[in-house]
């Protein structure tokens, strides 16, 4: 589906304000995040890291500012328009218990209009997984099917919620790699995380 | 395959599954039905008189049984966050999860009728009438449902709430389903069945909007 979208030049929030059962999360948060760039968002639980993501994303309303993306020269406002450019990897991974990881990539593969590509479960170490039912997989293998899925998709903007957790170390090398490879090819990401990402990226510390 | 038709066949996959929701509500439906003849006695007359609203009772409590997980499960596990994210519009998503809970609820227990209006004695002469009225009257069922599902989709247990809020609005159903039935019985001409087919038709036609209208609200709070 990537292919069909123009490509994003710019992401831009200004002055957000997220309201969250009536308490002030975090307010005039102002981010932007160019072609090749990542940000890593900071902070200790509950500053609202999670909800910055979903705001963003557009599964969240802000209380107050805009967030708005350029494609080619032209300003995207609408939330659900938005959301096609947008890659999600979140604390849940849409995996269903009764289904194999083969069959839960497929089934995204079709959803996103993209190629299923087998060599993916390969990529990300799930090979000898392929064929069980995703109830018995671990949340580190789970996090590698998710991240299977967030390559299948082609997005140019990627969200990372705590990408690193229940990664093994060559999970760990493997999503950076990925990360690289798609900050190199003009990706965009915006990560959650409270831990190192090992290269330089901007940087934002919600409190 | 398009998106639509991926999340369908995905969804019937996992309902016809072990542990699916699609044997449960026909197993469900066949025992309320059979259980009938316990509670009023075997006079052939009398069951044969109330087969017809029986049936369908039984068929409205039995789609009850999956509706809840509708949204649900795709809520709790994330996946409903990144179809939120995907191509396919909420509309869409709405769309695929009506016509999932028809096809592995409506549609079986539409199937499995006629043997248990035997079970009630049930002429056949109003067997067609039986199986008529619940194959168009049914969609109503799921669509109507799957408003419900979206719109207690964040409540938590909005599963105890959610037949509160869809047996009033199937009244109408059971009304024409169960009156169609009758009519043939009576040898009438009562314009049941068209009433129902028309209230089944606008059903269809509008629930998927309003429950995405519904999931947007959900998923933005």
């Amino acid at each position: 589906m990537g292919a069909r979208l123009p490509p994003i030049d710019l992401l831009e929030a200004t002055n957000l304000a997220c309201v969250r059962g009536g308490r002030i999360v975090f307010r005039d948060v102002t981010i932007r995040v160019t072609r090749g760039q990542a940000l890593v968002v900071e902070g200790p639980n509950g500053a609202g890291k999670t909800s910055l993501l979903r705001l963003i994303a557009g599964l969240l309303s802000p209380a107050d500012g805009s967030i708005a993306i350029s494609a080619d020269g032209t300003r995207i406002d609408d939330r659900e328009e938005r959301g096609a450019f947008i890659g999600w990897l979140g604390h849940q991974d849409g995996a269903k218990p009764q289904l194999t990881p083969r069959e839960v990539l497929q089934f995204f593969a079709q959803v996103y209009g993209a190629a299923s590509d087998p060599s993916l479960l390969q990529i990300v170490g799930l090979s000898s997984a392929a064929d069980l039912p995703c109830q018995y997989l671990s949340a580190g293998q789970k996090k590698r099917l998710a991240l299977a899925r967030l390559k299948l998709c082609g997005c140019q903007l990627w969200l990372l919620d705590e990408p690193l957790a229940s990664l093994d170390a060559s999970g760990k090398l493997l999503l950076l790699e990925l990360l690289r490879d798609h900050l190199s090819a003009g990706g965009m990401a915006v990560i959650a995380t409270h831990e190192s990402v090992g290269f330089d990226a901007k940087r934002l510390q919600l409190t | 395959m398009s998106a639509f038709a991926a999340l369908l066949a995905r969804d019937v996959r996992l309902a016809t599954r072990a542990g699916g929701s699609a044997m449960l509500a026909l197993a469900f439906f066949a025992a309320v039905v059979t259980l009938v003849p316990f509670g009023i006695g075997s006079e052939a007359k009398l069951l044969a008189r109330v087969a017809g609203g029986v049936v369908w009772v039984a068929a409205v409590l039995a789609n009850l049984l999956a509706l809840d997980r509708l949204f649900q499960a795709d809520y709790e596990d994330g996946s409903l966050d990144l179809l939120a994210l995907s191509p396919l519009a909420f509309e869409g998503i709405a769309a695929a999860k009506i016509s999932v809970h028809w096809l592995t609820t409506g549609l079986p227990l539409t199937i499995l009728s006629p043997i248990l209006a035997l079970l009630l004695n049930l002429p056949t002469s109003a067997y067609v009438a039986l199986v008529m009225s619940l194959l168009i009257g049914t969609p109503a069922i799921s669509a109507i449902g799957a408003v419900a599902a979206a719109l207690t989709l964040s409540i938590r247990r909005g599963g105890l709430l959610l037949p509160l809020l869809v047996l009033p609005l199937l009244t109408p159903v059971v009304i024409f389903g169960a009156g169609a039935v009758l009519a043939k019985l009576d040898g009438i001409e009562n314009g049941a069945f068209w009433l129902l087919a028309a209230f089944s038709v606008a059903a269809v036609l509008l629930a998927p909007f309003v429950a995405a209208a519904a999931l947007r609200l959900n998923l933005s709070e």
